[in-house]
Formats: structure tokens, sequence, C-alpha cells
């Protein structure tokens, strides 16, 4: 069984201003990009399925900001994962690795033939993201809360070194209830932290039902707001507004926050918004189902 | 007398000298835990993390992962208690280059009472994979295990106390990380002593020997790795232990004794330390008193286990 191939354009990785409407000019850079994220959810789904473990939910609400992130904001190179000028990400909301894993293998951090092991006995691609068994993983996560203050010292490391890289993390909404972010948030915003861009994957939805209804995070754009970060809400499955605010974003003179408005289980109808995909993986058939749905689109 | 906080901020400045990638963080705490003289000496290369002790510890694996020796220090109770989770999951589990050097360890805190006794925090270390538990006794051992500690690839845990301590050592100590270091040979008996508690055993083995006991007195600085080896052979040769901590008797440094001696050598052993409580507010030698930790304390076990 193969993937349907998005055509691989010849659009370099590039996180400079104004890459973005130089590319949006030729037209190319949506398909591009929504080809890719059509692969990595068809990854995505397949992984979980053959796992019969694993989180497909906020794996698909985050798919478009992790592509758009490694195959356009970020500067990094595959065939050597540890360049010291490269752009780190931080996956704070680990049980998405599934979406890291596949973003990972299609840039070439390993073969993609790892996917169906996906938390395997002996496996390469854990449950949670662990560095040491994964290559292109900056950091183990999957305890939530802490992904974002790894960032934070990640981004005060290259600051002391004059390192100019940038630091990007995803965190959840359902994480953002963990104080460990706003102790984070805090000492961002305080040190002035103008290499670290988190973005928020805001789907609405936890393990245990809606967000709003069991601690609801308010008006959360208010909220980093007053922690010193500069803030942008955007429509998190599109990929030409995520592109955008990510190039904004990098021009701040603070940390800066990027909440964007996903759909938990994007991209599969009968997960979207469903909160039972939070942890379930589908079954074999609903797997072949879903998969078919993606090839579709 | 003399302080171990003073040697683990001598050591700092030491290091923080000649290696451009030791950056140090605290909990506000720094004037306690003496990282202040760093701080003064390489402003651009320390950070406050504020009251939030579980961003203290994760912020300083996020130094690490850039290639940073990042020491990180607090008092012990929160920098293994309230941030045990960020030292687990995010230090450890990344096998990070993170040092956790936590002052106010064990019952000597004193005054401040149970809140800010860490009497469970050696137990709590020793129990995360990768990580290396030290102890050192004084001002000197203090100095020289945070120097080793910084050359060691991954993470290491080193209690440091509160109270002035007998200085044992002098300038010239090399201090051998993993090595149990006897401090005075004896036949009858050994005493395994960490940290505080190793003065109050020599003390002890002062009025046992007055008596005719001679007790083998080490200085079990390392606790893990635990130098399996150096205790069995004087083990086997007095046939009797003593261990002594300020910590909780479940878990620490004789709980790592008795692992061992179970394993490999079944024989009679006794744990000096607190018997499973809470600590409480009162002076250092009012507490010493209370808690039995005191060298007569020790020298009453010794003598009971040899009679």
């Amino acid at each position: 069984m193969q993937a349907r191939k998005s055509e691989d354009t010849a659009i370099p990785m590039c996180g400079s201003e104004g890459a973005v409407l130089r590319q949006k000019a030729d037209g190319k850079l949506r398909e591009h990009l929504e080809g890719i994220a059509r692969d990595i959810r068809w990854d995505i789904v397949r992984m979980i399925g053959l796992a019969q473990s694993g989180h497909p939910g906020g794996s698909l609400s985050c798919a478009d900001i992790l592509v758009c992130l490694y195959f356009y904001a970020m500067n990094h190179d595959p065939e050597n994962p540890d360049w010291g000028d490269r752009d780190r990400f931080v996956l704070s909301k680990g049980h998405a690795a599934p979406a890291l894993y596949a973003v990972l293998a299609r840039s070439g951090y390993f073969d993609r033939e790892e996917l169906w092991h996906l938390r395997r006995l002996g496996s390469i691609l854990q449950g949670h993201p662990d560095r040491l068994k994964t290559p292109g993983v900056e950091i183990s996560t999957g305890s939530l809360g802490q992904g974002l203050a790894a960032a934070c010292g990640m981004a005060l490391g290259l600051r002391m070194d004059g390192n100019p890289a940038r630091i990007y993390a995803l965190i959840g909404d359902g994480e953002s209830q963990e104080g460990g972010i706003w102790e984070a948030a805090m000492l961002a915003g305080h040190q002035r932290l103008d290499n670290l861009i988190a973005v928020l994957d805001n789907n609405g939805l936890q393990i245990d039902g809606s967000c709003c209804e069991i601690v609801g995070l308010g008006d959360i754009a208010a909220k980093w707001r007053s922690f010193g970060w500069e803030v942008q809400e955007v429509d998190g499955n599109d990929v030409l507004k995520i592109c955008e605010a990510l190039d904004h974003a990098a021009s701040a003179d603070c940390p800066a926050m990027i909440v964007a408005h996903t759909v938990k289980g994007k991209g599969v109808s009968f997960m979207e918004n469903n909160v039972d995909f939070h942890g379930k993986a589908p079954t074999p058939e609903e797997m072949e189902k879903a998969l078919k749905e993606i090839e579709g689109s | 007398m003399k302080n171990t906080r003073d040697g683990y901020a001598a050591a700092l400045l030491e290091l923080g000298e000649r290696d451009q990638r030791i950056v140090v963080l605290d909990a506000d705490l720094a004037k306690s835990t003496q990282t202040e003289k760093f701080k003064q000496s390489f402003p651009e290369r320390f950070i406050d993390c504020g009251v939030a002790e579980q961003n203290l510890m994760a912020t300083a694996a996020g130094l690490a992962a850039t290639g940073k020796i990042a020491f990180a220090s607090t008092f012990a109770i929160f920098a293994t208690g309230r941030a045990y989770d960020q030292v687990r999951n995010t230090i450890a589990y990344s096998n990070l280059n993170v040092k956790i050097c936590a002052s106010h360890g064990g019952i000597t805190v004193g005054e401040d009472g149970s809140s800010h006794q860490a009497l469970e925090d050696i137990a709590l270390m020793r129990a995360i994979p990768r990580m290396k538990v030290i102890v050192p006794a004084d001002f000197y051992e203090t100095r020289e295990a945070v120097k080793a500690a910084a050359a060691i690839e991954g993470p290491v845990y080193v209690r440091i106390g509160r109270p002035k301590v007998p200085v044992l050592f002098d300038d010239g100590y090399r201090f051998e990380f993993g090595k149990a270091l006897i401090l005075r040979p004896g036949r009858d008996v050994t005493v395994l002593a960490c940290g505080f508690m190793v003065h109050k055993a020599l003390e002890a083995a002062e009025e046992l020997a007055a008596e005719g006991i001679e007790a083998e007195v080490i200085d079990l600085h390392t606790i893990k790795p635990l130098d399996a080896e150096g205790i069995l052979a004087s083990a086997s040769r007095t046939g009797r232990v003593v261990t002594c901590e300020e910590h909780s008797i479940v878990g620490g440094m004789g709980g790592a004794v008795a692992e061992l001696l179970g394993e490999e050598m079944p024989l009679p052993m006794r744990r000096v330390g607190i018997r499973d409580s809470f600590g409480t507010s009162g002076t250092v030698e009012e507490l010493v008193e209370h808690f039995k930790l005191g060298s007569h304390h020790i020298a009453e076990v010794v003598r009971a286990h040899c009679g």
C-alpha cells in the first residue's frame, strides 16, 4: 500500500521574510504544502492503525502546522541533524508524536518504513518522542507542560551563543491547563526571547470532553499577551495562513504565540471534532475507510 | 568549620572561569544556595527562574540540549520533590547534561521545619535511571565533587547541606567519583556515612575506640553508582555494617547498602537515619538529638550491634 505522493516541486525550505508572498504569487505554495499535509495525514492514520494504539485526533489537528514548520519555516538539514545553526522544534504536546514522526520521515531523518513500527517493542518510534531513539527529535516529551520550558532553555542557550537560529514549540490547549506552561510563558516574556515561537494547537477537545467543559482557557490570546508575548490568531488548518503567521512571528521583538484554531481529527470525517478519537486507534476497517477518504481529498 | 555551600560556590567560579559552557540557574534562592557568587562573576551565564522550580529544571534541560553544562540549584526539597517529573522525564529520560546541585538537604535545614527538610531526596534521585547521586561531607569534598560532576556526561544530583560542618579534607583532596573512601580503618564494624553524618561517624568511632571497638569509617560520598566492591570488601573484613545519613531510612543510602548486602553478602546491618517520619522545627543541635543522629547515638547503635 502506498500513499499518494504530492508532486515534489522545487520550492526550497526557507524562513525568510516575504518568502510566503513571493511563493504565493506563483500559486505553488498552497498546493505544495497541502499535498505534503495530505500525505502526512495518510501516514498518521496508517501508523496508528497498524499500531492499534496512539492519538489520532491531536496528530491530525496539528498536521498542517508541522508541515508548514518543517517544509516552509524552519532551517534544518536532515542530512546533518546536529547542525549547530539549525532551527529547533519541540513537540510539547508529545502525544501528537505520529505527526512529528511523519514529517521527520518525509524530511528524510529516517526511513518511512519505520513509521509502520510505531509503538512496537524495539522501535525507534516510541509512544511519545524520545530524543535518544529518534533522529530529529530535539528533546524527549510526553509528560505535558514541560516542552515549552525546555524550548525556553534552548532559546536562552542559543541567545547566549549569539546563534541566530529559532526555537519553535507546539503546545496543546488541554496541555495549557498545566501550570508549567505558564511558568515558561512568564520566563520567556521576562527574558524577551525573540527567538522563541510557540504555536497553540487549539482544537478545543481533550480526553474527558471539550476544554470549555473541563477547565476552559478563557481569553487565551489575552492571557499570552499579558505574559509579554506577541499573539496572532489564525486558522490552523490553512497552510498559507500558518505560513504568513510564522513569517510575521519571526520579526517579533519578543516571544511570539500563534493561536492556531484547528479541528481535532482534521481530514477524516468521522474523527473530526470527535473526542473519542483523542487517544483511540481506528479499527482496521475504520483505518481503510480513513485512508481512502484522505486519498480522495 | 566551613560551609559546604561555599564549596559549591568555589567550584562554580573555577568551572565558570575555564569553561564557557557552564551556565547556572536558580529559583529565587541564589543567596542561600550560593549561586549568587557565580551570578556576580558571570551574569550573562546566570538565569534566575524565579519561584518556579519545575520551570527551573525543564529550562536547564533545554540549555543542556544546546550544548551547555547546566547547573540547577534550589533547596533539595524543591529540586527533587516539586520538580521530580521534570527531572525524570525531561532531564534524565533525555540524558541531558544537567547538574542538580541542591542545598539544604536533610534535617539540618533546622528551624524552617518539615516543609523545607528533604528527607526523601536521595531515594527519589537514585531511583531514576541515568542519574548519579553524590553527597559530599565537607567544603573541600563538595568543591571537588561539583567539579567531578561537571566532567560527567549526563545528569548528576549533588546534595549539599545548610550548616557549617568540620573540615575533614584539605586543599589537595582528590575526589574519586564512585569510590567508597576509608577515612579510618577498623576491624570490628563497617560504618558507612555520607554528608553531614561523616564527621558524626568519625566522632563515634573515636568514642568506640576508647572501649576497644574498632570501627572502619567510610565516607560513602557516591551513592549511585554504589561502590559495591569497596563496601563488600570492608563488610567481609568486619562482618557487620551500620549506615548513617540525615535522610529517611527508607530508600536512601542505607537502603542502597541494604539492597547490595541482601543480594551479595547477607549480614547483620543497622541503619541510623530518620525513621520514616517528617521533620520538625528546631536548631541543628536539637534536631540531631531529637532524631538520634548524634555521634553518641551512632556509638550506641554500633555497640548494640557488636554486642
